[in-house]
């Protein structure tokens, strides 16, 4: 665990929907999780146990209860929306079950997206940029198409390299291999496995596909809430 | 305002017909508005222009004659004329050399002139007819009302023994240029005058009416050498004029009244006019920025999972706000513009279609090149206000939320 810098901690992260209401519910019960840079992780965990909300508050999409987290060493509780904003565009990627690419934008234009926030434009570097990102995801001759026009694997791979366009050390990633066939799930896998390896950027990967999470590094599983305390010298093992 | 203008434009052309729907409506709107301006101003422009075509803006009168002391005080021959109010003799304004030259050096005054005027009648042969007779010295008085581009035959000129006079008089007298009329006052003076030139005033009583002669030929034929019946002033501010007035009668003491004194009951319908209109712009453009809103906020809804995508990439809510504050202005300067063009039309085919009694167009109605620009720039600042809301609730959307459907 000490070769590898920390890249998010959080321990006693709690989450609570509905608070106030009568169908208040506890959905993250004390979570204890670390993840180092460059790791490749696994989440999985029943359905409704809270996978999506976890990476939500870890994309700092959503705030969390109760509890600390520390992002590249930096504590998230007390920062503005613009903040977490800022944050995000910075340190996140994220690629998401349904692709989430905007209909009205090119498979080139949604990589430049995140990019395009920042800077106001779609400067001509980065054009270069995104296209040899598409090109190593494989779709450079699909860059001027719509993503109405691609397959639901060729746009989770558009949304891959999106998720790498600001070189983001962290990817998140909610069931990317969820809507796709074994092939297609296969070549998302490997993809992302590929830029773990050559970028040294960090996946956490949501996924019901035991196959694949047995391909990780490492597994978290969570299970009504909570972090299986199997998982924590996993890390140590998993080291290869 | 760069990702903010991309993402409103491609939002806007992704929800074409809605887009185009309300682009269209705004157009309507600001073409409605636009038009009904210009023909408003227009008319208005118009209506004043005829009025003040043929008088002065200022006018200084003699004081009314109310029985004066020194006619009761000595009877005699004079008692005749004091039985008769109205004395067929115009009166002379006092001392009005100095009155005019203090005038003159007013601040927004522009041009000054004295006149002598009086009634009369105007005779050729067996014919004749009564006549207002003025005199003036052309010069000046041309700098009040433009009376040599309305002369549509002969030269523009009064000689001592000439006078001018108006189209229809001319036909009901049945003289032509250089043929000679006698002008008589009520007095029995009369003289005889050559006609020089044959104006149209745009006014068929005043075309009858009005005979200019020099200022001299009038104090003569009226028996008031060396007076004036009244001085006429112009303003550089047209409707300030009776501010103007005011602050010369209070100086002078003089009997001064202002063209909106005058003209004090068509410049209440004006008015009127003017609040109807504001009436009707300020409905049309309230109802083209609920159009604008409706369509955002239903915009908004459509576009939740997108606003969440651009959120977890890094999309500010102030950015947000400013994508759809965008929408609002895009579609309100887009509209507006197609709708000043469609204004210009409507007015090309009011000039051409709606015609006065000469075939000619009413009035000149065109589209002003600053009620243009203010029209598009308050359209687009509209559209920007009616954006304000849906904007606000598309800042305030969850990105989780949106991201999880
Ligand atoms: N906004 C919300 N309000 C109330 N309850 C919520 C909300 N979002 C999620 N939940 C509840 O939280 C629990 C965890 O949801 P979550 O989506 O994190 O589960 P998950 O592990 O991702 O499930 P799945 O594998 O089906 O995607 C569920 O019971 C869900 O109903
Ligand atoms: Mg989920």
């Amino acid at each position: 665990m000490s070769e590898r810098a920390e890249l998010l901690r959080m321990s006693g992260v709690c989450k609570s929907y509905g608070v106030g209401t009568p169908v208040a519910a506890e959905v993250l019960h004390s979570v204890d999780l670390a993840i180092g840079q460059g790791e490749f992780v696994a989440l999985i965990g029943p359905s409704g146990s809270g996978k999506s909300t976890l990476l939500n508050i870890i994309g700092l999409l959503e705030p969390m209860s109760s509890g600390e987290y520390l992002l590249q060493g930096r504590s998230v509780a007390s920062l503005s929306d613009t903040e977490l904003t800022r944050c995000r565009s910075d340190t996140l990627g994220f690629v998401f079950q349904f692709h989430h690419l905007l209909p009205a934008f090119s498979a080139l234009e949604n990589v430049l997206m995140p990019a395009m926030i920042r800077t106001g434009r779609f400067s001509d570097a980065d054009r270069q940029h995104g296209l040899s990102l598409l090109d190593r995801v494989g779709l450079k001759a699909a860059a001027d198409k719509k993503p109405g026009e691609l397959s639901g694997g060729m746009q989770q791979r558009v949304a891959i390299a999106r998720a790498l366009v600001r070189s983001s050390p962290l990817v998140l990633a909610d069931e990317p291999t969820g809507n796709l066939d074994t092939h297609s799930a296969d070549e998302v896998f490997a993809l992302m496995r590929q830029f773990n390896r050559d970028e040294g950027t960090t996946f956490l990967i949501v996924t019901h596909d035991p196959r694949l999470a047995q391909r990780c590094d490492r597994i978290v599983e969570l299970v009504d809430g909570r972090v299986r305390p199997t998982d924590v010298h996993d890390m140590a093992a998993s080291k290869a | 305002m760069g990702f903010a203008l991309t993402i409103a434009i491609r939002f806007l052309r992704e929800g074409r017909f809605q887009s185009l729907l309300i682009i269209v409506g705004v157009a309507a709107g600001v073409a409605v508005v636009t038009y009904i301006s210009a023909l408003v101003e227009g008319l208005q422009g118009n209506t004043i222009r005829r009025t003040l075509g043929t008088q002065a803006h200022i006018v200084v009168k003699p004081f009314e004659e109310k029985s004066l002391p020194s006619l009761v005080a000595r009877p005699g021959e004079l008692v005749a004329r004091d039985i008769q109010p109205r004395a067929q003799r115009p009166r002379s304004i006092d001392n009005w050399r100095s009155l005019a030259t203090e005038i003159a050096a007013t601040p927004g005054i522009v041009a000054v002139t004295p006149i002598a005027a009086g009634a009369g009648l105007a005779i050729r042969g067996e014919a004749s007819r009564s006549v207002a007779m003025i005199g003036i010295e052309l010069d000046s008085y041309d700098r009040i009302v433009a009376l040599r581009e309305k002369i549509i035959e002969g030269v523009a000129r009064v000689a001592p023994g000439e006078a001018m006079i108006g189209q229809q008089l001319a036909e009901d007298l049945g003289v032509s240029i250089g043929e000679r009329i006698v002008l008589r006052t009520g007095g029995e003076a009369a003289d005889t005058f050559k006609v020089s030139a044959i104006f149209d005033l745009g006014n068929r009583d005043l075309n009858r009416r009005n005979v200019y002669i020099t200022l001299k030929s009038a104090q003569s034929l009226f028996n008031i050498p060396g007076g004036v019946t009244n001085i006429y002033a112009t303003v550089t501010e047209l409707f300030s004029a009776d501010h103007t007035a005011a602050l010369l009668k209070q100086r002078t003491g003089a009997d001064i009244e202002s063209w909106m004194e005058s003209n004090a009951q068509l410049l209440a319908a004006l008015d009127a006019q003017t609040i109807s209109t504001r009436l009707i712009r300020g409905f049309t453009t309230l109802v083209v920025m609920l159009g604008i809103a409706s369509v955002l906020v239903v915009s908004v809804v459509q576009k939740r999972k997108e606003i969440g995508i651009l959120r977890a990439m890094g999309a500010t809510r102030a950015q947000m706000t400013r994508v759809f504050l965008m929408q609002g202005g895009i579609v309100g300067l887009v509209g507006s513009v197609l709708g000043a063009v469609l204004a210009k039309l409507l007015l090309w085919a009011f000039s051409m279609f709606v015609l006065g009694s000469d075939g000619k167009p009413l009035f000149m109605t065109e589209l002003p090149l600053d009620l243009a620009v203010t029209v598009t720039l308050v359209a687009t600042m509209c559209g920007v206000l009616a954006a304000a809301a849906p904007a606000r609730s598309a800042a305030k959307l969850d990105p989780a939320q949106a991201i999880r459907l």
